[in-house]
């Protein structure tokens, strides 16, 4: 380290909260903007700071959001997060809503106070009537800032557990490790005479309790409103909202009994309706995945998704990195396409400091993330099958062509996995002749053959087809409202697809197809997959050839810098990763690290649509269904 | 040992025919032999340090040619718990509960930065600075994550510790030995039961104060 990062927050320069006090500028309104407002008045929407409009009267949210999805069509809600801004006094929600035949997203906020300590905001109207996949969003903007929403079918803590003590992502919230806003932390730098932290925390761990808390006592029933809810269909928050439990603090036997006295349709039979935990331990969840599933016999009649068993506080720690001291961390999202979360966020951060990767640099991009969507599709093919109950045979086959490529990544970043490649303006280093003939034997000769071979067992396997086939239906439209992306809306017929519709880097140099299929089925997600992997390699090849005109080392745009500022402003930059939309919605006061540090995640929103795929079916291939969505946990719980 | 079977061979009292079928060992020894070869790691992902856990045991580094092939998806088959990754608080009362359900002699390997000491994601609220502060541990590797030759080595490392103990004085023979951890309770935060009384000491006096 040659460079000095100055150290926080004395040091920050005028440029960084000192500047927010002159007005931020305001969003410029796009025509879709404009006739938002012509329809809704001027008075209630007005340009916001940066990016988007905010509507001024919460109740009219609904009315907002259903305008945008009826009449403009913007058919998803591709983002939702919140922003607290402290020093202003109000949480700011965010939405992204997105046309499922392309273009930008359109940004609406609405603000509501903050409210002292540790209490509930006023609510705001929940919008999971008019789009489905703001359900877990708003769960999460829930979970991080406690702001309540009204009309929520489900409103439950998602990532923590229900009865934890704060709301994290609140700026006054400190984790109990907590040393500074920013790093670097005095403790390590630049004296380096670092304390473990237990010892300087009070309650010599990770921990922190509110005063009195007496653990003898204390009854803990964190699932108490899981099985209720699953038992009543609809959950019962407490009028005072103070800590939103249920009114019962029952469990599921009990919540059971209630429910014998008001016999319901399914009763007819007398058949009993048990509750089965599958996960976090369990070989088919895909990690620590919690289903909790309702079995009329075999069948599932109902579905909930206990999260965050791997909540890893990432947007908080995040918000703690400087800018470059956090592309590691992304590697650490969706662990099997590391390389593919870095460009998203680098892409992000690029798009607010306003500079350009050098040519030979996109094309590396392009070459990194191509083959990570092929190792990932080999991964997520093989545990299909595993999931259909070819006990990791099949995984193996293709885990070997996965560590041919990812032999390539480790020789030329330095790790398999994390791969930490990405640099604002560039990449890390570029590939050496070797290291590209090893690409070059893969991308036309290695490759290809094997994904024909993959094609000649699987596809037409009459066992894959039978268990395959059908199963996990959602029709186009539900996805697009339940904010599905990736291989599996277009296994639905929705050629949706971040590469085209809001196309980034240099994709547009490149002849490919977007595959898309009609099926909406296990099978038809896996047929998209498999295309896919055809169509990146055609990129790869392309790549390869065309990079030979570039410059060789020429990887990094302006001074390789250690300590970036990044001007104040918010940005929402996407891209296609293997699993479907990853966004990173930054904001930044001009300071040497995000104020607000938020990753829409596709595993996550992939989720939401998970209960209508599989009820109805066996228990069986509730499994089955959830490997064709192929989601990763460490992007799920971030 | 090989000393003296030889003098077993020639050992006039043994009867002929039997004179290349005995071998004489200790009985730690056999035990140990048949033990560390055969153990059985449970199934059981945390994160990304389970990726590089599955290639380990993929076609590649092949675990099976050290006779630890069979992972078991239920802690009541297993031997090992890997902790393949960050332990959070959320997951740590099921992390402790499977180790509570497997059987004696068990063993546990801490897998990478963040099983062994919270990794890139320590000062996070919702993550365990390493899983020792529960269960023990035998093994601990370095990494973030471990590549696949490191948890081959733990492997190795876990057989030499195996080989070492003695049916004299392993726990599991012993009487009053086989410590159930208290499973740690979400209350407003991670609770560590065992710490219970100096938590509710403290709390009550930052009331007071
Ligand atoms: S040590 Fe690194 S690779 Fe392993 S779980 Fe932790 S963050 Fe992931």
């Amino acid at each position: 380290m040659s460079q000095t990062p100055t150290n926080p927050p004395a040091a920050k320069p005028a440029a960084g909260h000192g500047a927010k006090a002159a007005a931020p500028k305001l969003a410029v309104l796009t025509p879709e903007m404009q006739q938002l407002q012509q329809h809704f008045g001027e008075a209630l929407i007005t340009p916001a700071p940066f990016v988007g409009v905010l509507v001024n009267d919460k109740r009219r949210l609904v009315d907002v959001a259903r305008y945008l999805r009826d009449e403009l069509k913007y058919d998803s809600i591709t983002n939702l997060t919140a922003v607290d801004y402290i020093k202003e006094g109000y949480f700011e929600v965010v939405y992204q809503v997105q046309r499922s035949t392309g273009g930008e997203p359109l940004t609406f906020k609405a603000r509501v106070p903050r409210p002292q300590g540790n209490d509930l905001s006023e609510p705001l109207p929940s919008l999971t009537a008019v789009y489905a996949g703001a359900d877990f969003q708003e769960r999460e903007v829930y979970d991080m800032f406690g702001i309540p929403f009204e009309g929520h079918p489900d409103l439950r803590r998602i990532l923590l557990w229900e009865g934890f003590y704060g709301w994290p992502l609140r700026k006054d919230w400190h984790e109990p490790y907590y040393e500074g806003d920013t790093k670097p932390f005095e403790s390590r730098w630049p004296g380096g005479d670092h304390k473990l932290a237990e010892e300087r925390v009070p309650w010599e761990d990770n921990v922190n309790y509110p005063p009195g808390f007496d653990p003898l006592s204390f009854v803990a029933n964190p699932d108490a409103g899981l099985y209720d809810s699953m038992m009543h269909g609809v959950r019962v928050v407490q009028s005072d909202g103070s800590a939103l439990t249920t009114q019962q603090n029952g469990t599921a036997t009990a919540a059971a009994e209630r429910n014998g006295g008001a016999a319901t349709a399914l009763d007819e039979l007398q058949t009993d309706q048990i509750i089965v935990n599958m996960g976090p331990q369990h070989p088919s969840t895909h990690g620590v995945l919690r289903m909790v599933v309702k079995l009329d016999g075999e069948t599932v009649t109902d579905l909930k998704l206990a999260l965050g068993y791997l909540h890893r506080n990432h947007e908080k720690i995040g918000e703690r990195n400087t800018w470059l001291h956090n592309i590691p961390y992304t590697d650490r999202l969706d662990y099997i396409c590391g390389l593919a979360n870095e460009w998203g966020y680098v892409l992000t951060v690029e798009k607010m400091m306003g500079i350009k990767p050098t040519e030979r640099a996109e094309y590396l991009r392009v070459l990194m993330a191509e083959l990570t969507r092929i190792q990932s599709h080999f991964w997520a093919i093989g545990f299909l099958l595993n999931d259909l109950g070819a006990f990791y045979t099949p995984a193996l086959y293709f885990i070997t062509e996965r560590d041919l490529i990812l032999d390539l990544f480790e020789s030329v970043t330095g790790s398999r996995l994390m791969c930490n490649y990405f640099r604002f303006g560039g990449v890390a280093r570029d590939l050496t002749e070797a290291q590209l003939a090893h690409a070059k034997e893969l991308a036309f000769e290695r490759i290809p053959r094997k994904i024909d071979e993959l094609e000649a067992l699987l596809t037409d396997n009459e066992i894959v087809r039978a268990r395959t086939i059908g199963v996990g239906y959602l029709p186009a439209d539900r996805s697009i409202n339940y904010s599905l992306t990736g291989p599996c809306i277009r296994a639905a017929g929705v050629p949706y697809d971040i590469r085209r519709v809001d196309p980034y880097g240099i994709y547009d140099r490149f002849d490919f197809d977007i595959p898309v299929l009609y099926g909406a089925d296990v099978y038809d997600r896996y047929r998209v997959r498999v295309m896919e992997m055809r169509q990146s390699l055609r990129i790869v090849q392309q790549c390869l050839k065309q990079m030979e005109d570039t410059r060789w080392g020429d990887i990094q745009a302006g001074k390789k810098a250690y300590n970036h500022r990044v001007p104040a402003g918010q940005a929402y930059g996407r891209v296609e990763t293997p699993k479907g939309e990853l966004g990173f919605y930054l904001v930044s006061d001009g300071g040497q690290n995000a104020y607000r540090y938020h990753v829409r995640s596709s595993s996550f929103i992939n989720l939401n649509s998970l209960k209508e795929m599989v009820v109805g079916h066996k228990v069986a291939d509730a499994v089955v269904i959830l490997g064709s969505l192929d989601i990763v946990l460490g992007e799920v719980d971030r | 040992m090989t000393e003296l079977t030889a003098e077993l061979q020639n050992d006039p009292r043994v009867p002929e025919e039997l004179r290349n079928n005995v071998f004489i060992t200790t009985l730690d020894k056999i035990y140990n032999w048949g033990r560390k070869r055969s153990v059985w790691p449970m199934l059981f992902g945390l994160a990304c340090c389970a990726i590089e856990m599955i290639a380990t045991a993929a076609s590649r580094h092949d675990l099976a040619r050290f006779g630890w092939e069979l992972m078991r998806a239920s802690p009541r088959q297993a031997d090992l718990m890997i902790v393949s990754g960050t332990v959070t608080k959320k997951m740590v009362p099921q992390i402790v509960r499977l180790y509570n359900q497997m059987p004696e002699p068990r063993y546990v390997i801490a897998m990478g930065a963040c099983a062994t000491a919270g990794g890139p994601f320590k000062e996070g609220y919702n993550v365990v600075s390493g899983i020792d502060k529960f269960i023990p541990v035998d093994v601990y590797i370095t990494g973030c994550p471990p590549r696949p030759e490191a948890l081959l080595h733990s492997f190795l490392k876990l057989q030499e510790k195996i080989e070492k103990q003695s049916l004299r004085n392993v726990p599991w023979y012993r009487p009053g030995t086989d410590d159930i951890i208290p499973v740690p309770m979400l209350g407003p935060d991670l609770v560590d039961m065992r710490r219970a009384e100096a938590i509710r000491a403290k709390a009550a006096e930052s009331q007071n104060a």
